[in-house]
């Protein structure tokens, strides 16, 4: 049984994000979860909004990059974090609902924003009955 | 990193000999210290840089290289259009033209002391730092295309600063060839509130004071003696370079494979330089350096406001600017003959010697300054580019026992040479410490309260929105800055200066 978790992995100048799941959909979650850990601890925001994203790419891996890349463009825009994330994804397109709220320094002691997802150590695959879906991100 | 996996060209060069579908050698310079404690994926990346198509003479690494994505960070790699070379997203980076600029103040130390602790508030509070901050500029489509095409003198003629600014910038403030059009309306969008921000992670904004100087002429002519107060700002092209880097190196994974492009690593994404996406990015790129030149300009006259109400008798010239994110198109003798390269630096500084015409005229007979930002609480050093003949001297020169009378020999002997001479990776050099540990080590090796209490006894105020960002950032995450200079004046890179300690830093 695969609990869905996420966890950051070290990489000298950024930091990685990797989420578990049971499916794809969940490890891309969980993965969101680990981006939004690197800014700020996901308990202190509060699920005030929700935004809703789609994208599609020709492959699992630059779909992830993609989905990655639609929440930083969220929050840079919208001046947001979010704390929950659900996803739907079928035959190469991902759908997705992301609740958050707005950015607060005071709240959220924000530590580095995140300009980008790189294709570095970037894997998505299942691997012993569960789906991973890591890669670094430039903070 | 083992040593014995170089061939070792010199105590500060060494080189990983071509093999398999490397095209060029790989050169790293550094010492045997910073080379033992360098990551193995330093050597992974320049020797993947070296496979790439038009690459010309090598693919180097600075003494500050690290781990980065595609490239390394620390990087600088020449291509030959002729030769179908690329131009690679990933060889420039997501923050483009990322940057340090250094202002004097006509200030010294003991201006500062008695209002040390009200200049960071009010910088703090002035300057808009950190994730989800803005700046007070809203820009419409109109204005945003002409910043974009204007760069630093689009700001100066909005009245953030003065003609005399340009003097002292890069391409004299403006990046001829950039192309709006190529920039997508995400890429627009994200940087619509965010001029005049200094960022986040590691850009900051320093009030510094000379502490030493090692080259008294060129500190002369650089304006610079012991006890000046300098203000340091570090930052790029905000979410603008961000989204411009994260598109187009989409398209360029994408493209190298229609290009019959064999990468070995996805984050070298890159497409031949003759190609409508090389064309594209390159206009866009451009206009993300502008994007870069602009934010730094309006920064500086905030600071400057800052500085005229608290100290009215502060003045705010600038020293220099230097971006370190960027590919650019410069002349370079490659074998007698001279040659049109698109050289990327991907955390590495151009670094031009005397009598470039490319440097200002008032600053060309000592050569570019090179501005190299450390952590926040160790030194930052303003470095001089060197021409190669000088360089051949530099390390006689470095042991410490060169007489000033041997320096202005070895500084002679610049001008004769001219700029049409060989030049050491491609006029390049270190630009900052480089980081030594990842933040999540840092994260929980340090409490960003302690670093600040820490650097406070030692005179230095740090303002900024997260505690964990300062840990992240904590001076022992990175590598030691003077090894790095240190190492850069002995490869014959550049020319020690002067060195700067910090007395306030805002950090995003």
């Amino acid at each position: 049984m695969t609990v869905a978790h996420w966890e950051h992995f070290a990489h000298e100048a950024d930091m990685g994000v990797r989420g578990y799941g049971a499916t794809e959909a969940q490890a891309f979650e969980q993965a969101a979860l680990a981006l939004t850990a690197a800014i700020t601890e996901p308990e202190r925001v509060e699920l005030r909004e929700q935004v809703q994203i789609a994208c599609e790419a020709p492959d699992d891996e630059l779909l992830f990059v993609d989905w990655l890349n639609a929440i930083i463009f969220e929050m840079s825009t919208r001046k947001m974090l979010f704390a929950r994330f659900e996803v739907r994804i079928e035959n190469g397109q991902l759908t997705a609902t992301i609740w958050g709220e707005k950015t607060d320094v005071a709240k959220h002691s924000p530590a580095v924003e995140a300009k980008g997802a790189t294709y570095t150590a970037l894997r998505v695959a299942r691997e012993n009955g569960q789906w991973i879906a890591q890669t670094v991100v430039d903070v | 990193m083992d040593t014995a996996l170089f061939k070792r060209r010199s105590d500060y060069e060494w080189e990983i000999e071509p093999h398999g579908p490397m095209r060029v050698p790989a050169i790293i310079y550094a010492d045997e210290a910073l080379i033992r404690a360098m990551d193995h994926k330093v050597y992974e990346q320049a020797v993947n840089v070296a496979t790439l198509p038009g690459i010309v003479k090598a693919s180097y690494a600075m003494p500050d290289a690290h781990w980065g994505y595609g490239f390394p960070i620390g990087g600088v790699a020449a291509f030959d259009p002729d030769e179908g070379g690329v131009v690679s997203a990933g060889g420039v980076g997501f923050d483009i033209s990322c940057g340090v600029r250094c202002l004097h103040t006509g200030l010294v130390k003991d201006d500062i002391l008695p209002v040390q602790k009200a200049l960071a508030d009010i910088l703090y509070h002035q300057i808009p730092a950190g994730l989800g901050s803005t700046g007070a500029i809203r820009l419409n489509t109109a204005e945003m295309d002409a910043m974009l095409t204007g760069g630093a003198k689009w700001a100066v003629e909005r009245g953030w600063g003065g003609e005399a600014d340009l003097d002292r910038i890069e391409e004299r403030g403006q990046m001829k060839h950039a192309k709006p059009g190529h920039v997508s309306e995400h890429a627009k969008k994200r940087q619509r509130d965010e001029m005049g921000t200094l960022g986040s992670g590691n850009h900051y904004l320093e009030v510094q004071h000379v502490t030493e100087i090692y080259d008294a002429r060129i500190a002369q002519g650089y304006g610079l003696k012991p006890g000046d107060v300098v203000i340091s700002i570090h930052c790029g092209s905000r979410g603008l370079g961000h989204q411009i880097g994260t598109e187009y190196l989409k398209k360029m994974v994408i493209a190298a494979g229609q290009y019959g492009i064999r990468l070995p690593d996805r984050e070298l994404a890159c497409a031949p330089i003759n190609s409508d996406v090389g064309q594209e990015y390159l206009g866009a790129m451009r206009a993300a350096i502008n994007c870069a030149l602009a934010n730094r300009q309006i920064l500086t006259h905030l600071v400057r406001q800052v500085f005229t109400d608290l100290v009215p008798k502060s003045r705010l010239p600038l020293l220099y600017d230097v971006s370190h994110n960027t590919c650019k198109v410069e002349k370079h003798v490659v074998d007698g003959k001279e040659r049109e390269l698109y050289i990327h630096r991907k955390g590495a500084t151009r670094a031009f010697g005397p009598n470039h015409p490319d440097v200002p005229a008032v600053l060309r007979p000592y050569g570019q300054p090179v501005l190299i930002g450390g952590s926040m609480g160790t030194g930052s050093y303003v470095l001089a580019g060197l021409n190669e003949g000088e360089a051949a001297d530099a390390p006689t020169l470095m042991e410490g026992r060169a007489s000033a009378a041997s320096r202005a020999t070895v500084s002679a002997r610049g001008p004769r040479l001219g700029p049409i001479g060989e030049t050491r990776a491609f006029s390049s050099a270190c630009h900052g410490a480089g980081r030594a540990m990842s933040r999540h080590q840092a994260h929980r090796t340090w409490k960003g309260r302690e670093v600040i209490d820490e650097l406070a006894s030692r005179g230095i105020l740090i303002r900024s929105p997260s505690s964990r960002g300062v840990a992240e950032e904590a001076p022992g995450a990175y590598k030691d800055v003077s090894a790095v200079v240190d190492a850069a004046e002995h490869a014959g890179l550049a020319r020690k200066v002067a060195r700067m300690e910090p007395l306030v830093c805002v950090k995003g």
